[in-house]
């Protein structure tokens, strides 16, 4: 099991729970898993073609996924992922 | 009063109110403001805007929040400064620097700020909150103090010493980060869903905030005389800025300030060590790969850029380029400006400078243009970069003989540390 951080956006999902905890393998499974249990997810943060969208990022234990291996990086218990919309900063 | 009409995706076109909202709540796209330009055309006049503050407010009308008494320092109205001895060296003919090294707390950034917070302060927000490589940290902190709200700044653990002390000074809190600069922005993009009573100015403030910089463009012109520059080149670190400058000139046009529709083609700057627009422009790609930043810019040492793809975007279309230099081309280009013209810049501005030079001599930025370079930080903010570049030229007793001594041996062609580098 590993813990899902959510931004504010999208706590309108998760009748306004920050964190979750949810069940998956790879970083793309613990989100879909996300979406069953609170469905509207995907289509918020996956573009058409099932990737992130572009300003959408997700962090596992603060690394950026880009830096790893995507939405197919590997999940141990208790790891933490959080979804971060990307427009902040500069 | 204001003529802001609302927010708007500037993915999927959905609007907003215009609230503390910075991203679209359904694609997370980034929300931008919306003007009523009729009626800033309407209202806005050469001779209204000339008899303005010198400070960016004399351009209120065309920014997102209106108030007789904003949060400000005197951001703004920077020198123009024709750039002729520059020019000669780089084989370009008229060359114009923006000096914003003289704003108030040394950086473009009081621009930005003093929009932001004097937008936060009328939504009700007390505490000014920011993520910052260190001028945003100075800017915010100062501005907050002279606002009476409360700061806290968070920063990268190893900034530079002067941009550290700038901010520690007026009295806010300051959380020095262990981690890069976008491991604090990540952590204040998260922080801004657990704390939504503070107003970070690049986050959940960062619709106001941004457009601060479009008065780039807007002095630029007016000092030269209601024109548009032909070329001017902009340093990347988010993006923002150069995407506002582009955005800058073709609003006053908009608004009939401008007699004819500019071309001002726009270039970015980037360090070779966090250049992923660089890398993206010169591929050919849409895509910008985010990078682990290393450089002595780091108030541009941003590897996830977020408004990366505007500026990519706003380049292409403006036909401009962008090109990336190396740290010692940085340092070449500190000095170059200095020596030629008497502007002392940050490692930033070292980064625009080379970055000019090369593109001037790739024939990139040409001779014939009318060519405007953005300075937007002063070099007193990073002096370690010039550690053991620059230094006295000798150093001697207080006696005649030891100065006619160091003098002889300064005109000897031997090498001495200051001509080594």
């Amino acid at each position: 099991m590993s813990k899902v951080r959510v931004p504010a956006q999208l706590r309108t999902l998760t009748g306004g729970a920050g964190e979750l905890v949810i069940d998956g393998s790879t970083v793309g499974e613990v989100l879909k898993a996300l979406d069953a249990a609170h469905p509207g997810f995907a289509e918020r943060i996956f573009d058409d073609e099932g990737g992130l969208r572009r300003f959408v990022n997700v962090f596992l234990d603060e690394e950026d996924v880009r830096f790893l291996e995507g939405l197919g990086t590997p999940v141990t218990d208790g790891q933490t992922i959080s979804i971060v919309p990307a427009v902040a900063g500069g | 009063m204001d003529f802001v009409s609302g927010l708007r995706c500037r993915e999927c076109g959905r609007t907003y109110p215009a609230e503390a909202l910075h991203v679209c709540d359904f694609c997370f796209g980034p929300l931008e403001v919306t003007y009523d330009y009729e009626q800033v055309a309407a209202t806005m006049t050469r001779a209204r805007v000339e008899a303005g503050p010198r400070s960016i407010w004399r351009y209120a009308d065309l920014l997102p929040v209106a108030d007789a008494s904003p949060v400000d320092l005197g951001a703004g109205f920077t020198p123009l400064v024709r750039a002729d001895r520059l020019a000669a060296e780089l084989g370009l003919g008229e060359l114009w620097i923006k000096d914003d090294t003289a704003n108030p707390t040394g950086s473009f950034k009081d621009r930005v700020v003093s929009v932001a917070l004097t937008k936060a302060r009328q939504l009700g927000f007390k505490i000014a909150a920011c993520a910052s490589t260190g001028n945003l940290a100075n800017s915010v902190a100062a501005h907050a103090a002279r606002a009476g709200m409360d700061s806290v700044v968070l920063i990268p653990h190893d900034l530079e010493r002067a941009k550290v002390t700038m901010t520690s000074v007026y009295g806010g809190r300051v959380f020095a980060v262990e981690g890069s600069y976008d491991d604090v922005n990540r952590l204040c993009a998260e922080l801004t869903s657990e704390q939504p009573e503070w107003a970070f100015v690049n986050v959940n403030v960062r619709t106001y905030y941004a457009e601060g910089s479009k008065t780039l463009a807007f002095e630029v012109a007016e000092q030269l005389g209601w024109q548009a520059p032909d070329h001017v080149v902009v340093p990347i670190g988010s993006g923002s800025q150069l995407t506002k400058v582009a955005k800058g000139f073709a609003e006053l046009f908009q608004v009939g300030l401008l007699d004819e529709e500019p071309a001002v083609r726009v270039s970015g700057a980037q360090a070779e060590g966090c250049s992923p627009v660089a890398t993206a422009f010169a591929e050919g790609t849409d895509a910008i790969r985010p990078v682990k930043p290393h450089t002595i810019a780091k108030s541009l040492a941003i590897g996830n850029p977020a408004d990366g793809w505007y500026a990519l975007d706003a380049i292409r279309r403006s036909g401009g380029s962008c090109a990336s230099v190396t740290d010692e081309e940085v340092l070449d280009g500190i000095r170059l400006l200095a020596r030629t013209e008497g502007i002392f810049a940050e490692t930033a501005g070292g980064v625009t400078i080379a970055t000019l030079a090369k593109l001037a001599a790739q024939g990139v930025v040409r001779p014939d243009e009318r060519v405007v370079a953005m300075v937007t930080g002063h070099g007193l903010k990073t002096v370690e970069a010039l550690t053991d570049v620059v230094g006295p030229t000798a150093t001697i007793a207080p006696t005649l003989d030891s100065f006619a001594e160091a003098m002889a041996a300064e005109s000897d062609p031997t090498p001495t540390a200051r001509s080594l580098r």
